[in-house]
């Protein structure tokens, strides 16, 4: 596969007449960034704005990517809820992208991605048959199934328990190792595992925070992601207050 | 066990009936006993099913007619925001109207025949199922139409693989009143002029003081209702739960 291309993102977003956000950052290709901050201060704007989606505001500024083409439709998404339709079965689901443009989904494909994320046994079943682990693990296999360079993660890990978590961490960052992925979290344990580069977003700005030297993904208990850790909740903590 | 209690409750409400007919002492003409209606029924079998068939078809009919068209009315404002915009306050000023206050016109427009009856159950239903299924439609969780913006889809596509199938419970709901209200427009169409149906029947007994012939009239279009209505009862069970992506509907 061909690398996948860097993405700069740099304005400001007006909602109701208020600045929400002024920020620049850069989403190195291949690599994977990941988004902090405290609540409503616009990560998920971030991500609507990058994917063209409607978000209620007005934005000032340029999203442009190394190559030169435009950025939407080179994009897919993945949300915390993960948005499979419950009267799909889960192989269904994931061919749901061609469905959606008249096109006929690659069903070995698809068969091919779920026993990649361990439900190869589970393409027959709705989702509502699947726990929540599994319709997360079903959620990035559609992901994967769009085959788009730039993926977008918005707190898809959130609602899972903390084991479950861990293994979707790694899964995840196995699959999308050749992809540029930008992962907005709360959690800075998942920041200082995954994150290439961290981003900490605040009422003032966007800020880079060291991440750890070694290459990601981190042990979950190396010292220097525990390190990075601690240090990123302290300062996410000085932020709300 | 439902079945059982089925039954005691049709016991019982005949058992009350019986005890009001010998306490207030009414004449059959103003209360038949439940037993007179029942020999009225038999003895006038033949007459009452032809004439309930008669309104059967009207209701069927409109049913069908009023849905199909409720539905179509339903996607052509969700595709379109301008008719949307446009046709959704015209849509419930109309509701204003009485639609029985219409059912002398309509028999005018339409004839004594079961034109005007399917019109009437058609104008009836319409509301109801273009309203529920619109609602369906468009109160959908944005993240879907999200999702479905991110992989490129079209709107037709989106209608038909995300927008449709997520509305099933709500159309489900529609039908079910639909299925309440298109009898009574049926009989209140055949009441302003017909010279068929069970509501023409009805009002024939009455003016001969065959109360016990209207009472098996009321009684016969009161299972046909709650046959259609659980019917469409099921019908509506089993769109929710493929909507709800369950195999097999439970208890
Ligand atoms: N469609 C919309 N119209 C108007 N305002 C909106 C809309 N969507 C979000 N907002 C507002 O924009 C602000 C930023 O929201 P956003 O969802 O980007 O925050 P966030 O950083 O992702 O928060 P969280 O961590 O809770 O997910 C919030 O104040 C929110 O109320
Ligand atoms: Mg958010």
């Amino acid at each position: 596969m061909n690398q996948p291309p860097e993405i700069t993102f740099s304005g400001h977003f007006m909602l109701e007449g208020r600045e929400l956000f002024d920020a620049c950052f850069v989403m190195p290709s291949a690599r994977w960034t990941c988004l902090l901050g405290p609540s409503g201060v616009g990560k998920s704007t971030v991500l609507r704005l990058l994917l063209g989606l409607e978000t209620g505001g007005v934005f000032m500024g340029n999203i442009s990517s190394s190559d030169g083409q435009p950025v939407a439709g080179r994009i897919s998404y993945m949300a915390q809820s993960d948005l499979l339709l419950p009267w799909l079965s889960v192989t269904d689901n994931l061919m749901i992208g061609a469905s959606l443009r008249g096109e006929t989904g690659d069903q070995k494909r698809a068969v091919t991605l779920l026993e990649r994320v361990g439900l190869g046994a589970h393409g027959h079943k709705k989702p509502g048959a699947l726990s929540g682990g599994m319709r997360q693990r079903a959620a990035l296999a559609r992901t994967l199934m769009e085959d788009r360079p730039i993926v977008l993660l918005d707190e898809p890990f959130s609602a899972l328990d903390a084991g479950t978590r861990a293994d979707m961490q790694e899964l995840a960052a196995e699959l999308l190792s050749d992809k540029t992925v930008l992962l907005v979290t709360h959690d800075p344990a998942e920041a200082s595992r995954l994150g290439d580069q961290i981003l900490v977003m605040g009422k003032t700005g966007m800020d880079v925070w060291p991440a750890p030297q070694m290459p990601a993904i981190r042990a979950v208990d190396a010292p220097e992601t525990l390190d990075c850790q601690s240090k990123l909740l302290a300062h996410l903590r000085a932020l709300a207050a | 066990m439902r079945k059982l209690d089925f039954l005691l409750a049709i016991l019982l409400g005949l058992g009350i009936w019986q005890v009001l007919v010998v306490i207030t002492g009414a004449p059959h003409f103003i209360l038949p006993s439940p037993w007179r209606v029942a020999k009225a029924a038999y003895f006038s079998r033949a007459l009452i099913a032809e004439n309930a068939l008669v309104t059967i078809t009207e209701v069927v009919l409109g049913l069908l007619l009023g849905t199909l068209l409720g539905m179509a009315t339903a996607l052509q404002l969700t595709l379109f925001k301008t008719a949307e915009r446009l046709m959704l306050p015209i849509l419930v000023f109309t509701q204003a109207v009485p639609v029985f206050a219409l059912a002398p016109l309509l028999t005018l427009w339409f004839g004594y025949g079961m034109g005007s009856k399917v019109v009437m159950a058609v104008l009836i239903i319409y509301f109801p199922v273009t309203s529920a299924f619109h609602d369906g439609l468009t109160r959908i969780d944005r993240g879907y139409l999200d999702l479905a913006k991110t992989m490129g889809g079209a709107r037709m596509q989106i209608l038909r693989h995300i927008r449709i199938p997520a509305a099933l419970p709500s159309l489900g709901s529609g039908l079910k009143l639909a299925a309440v209200y298109a009898p009574i427009g049926a009989v209140i169409g055949e009441w302003v002029g017909a010279s068929k149906g069970l509501g023409y029947l009805m009002l024939l007994a009455n003016g001969r003081a065959k109360t016990d012939l209207m009472f098996a009239c009321l009684i016969a279009l009161a299972c046909l209702t709650v046959i259609l209505h659980s019917l469409v009862g099921l019908l509506a069970k089993r769109l929710t739960a493929y909507a709800q992506g369950e195999t097999r509907s439970g208890p």
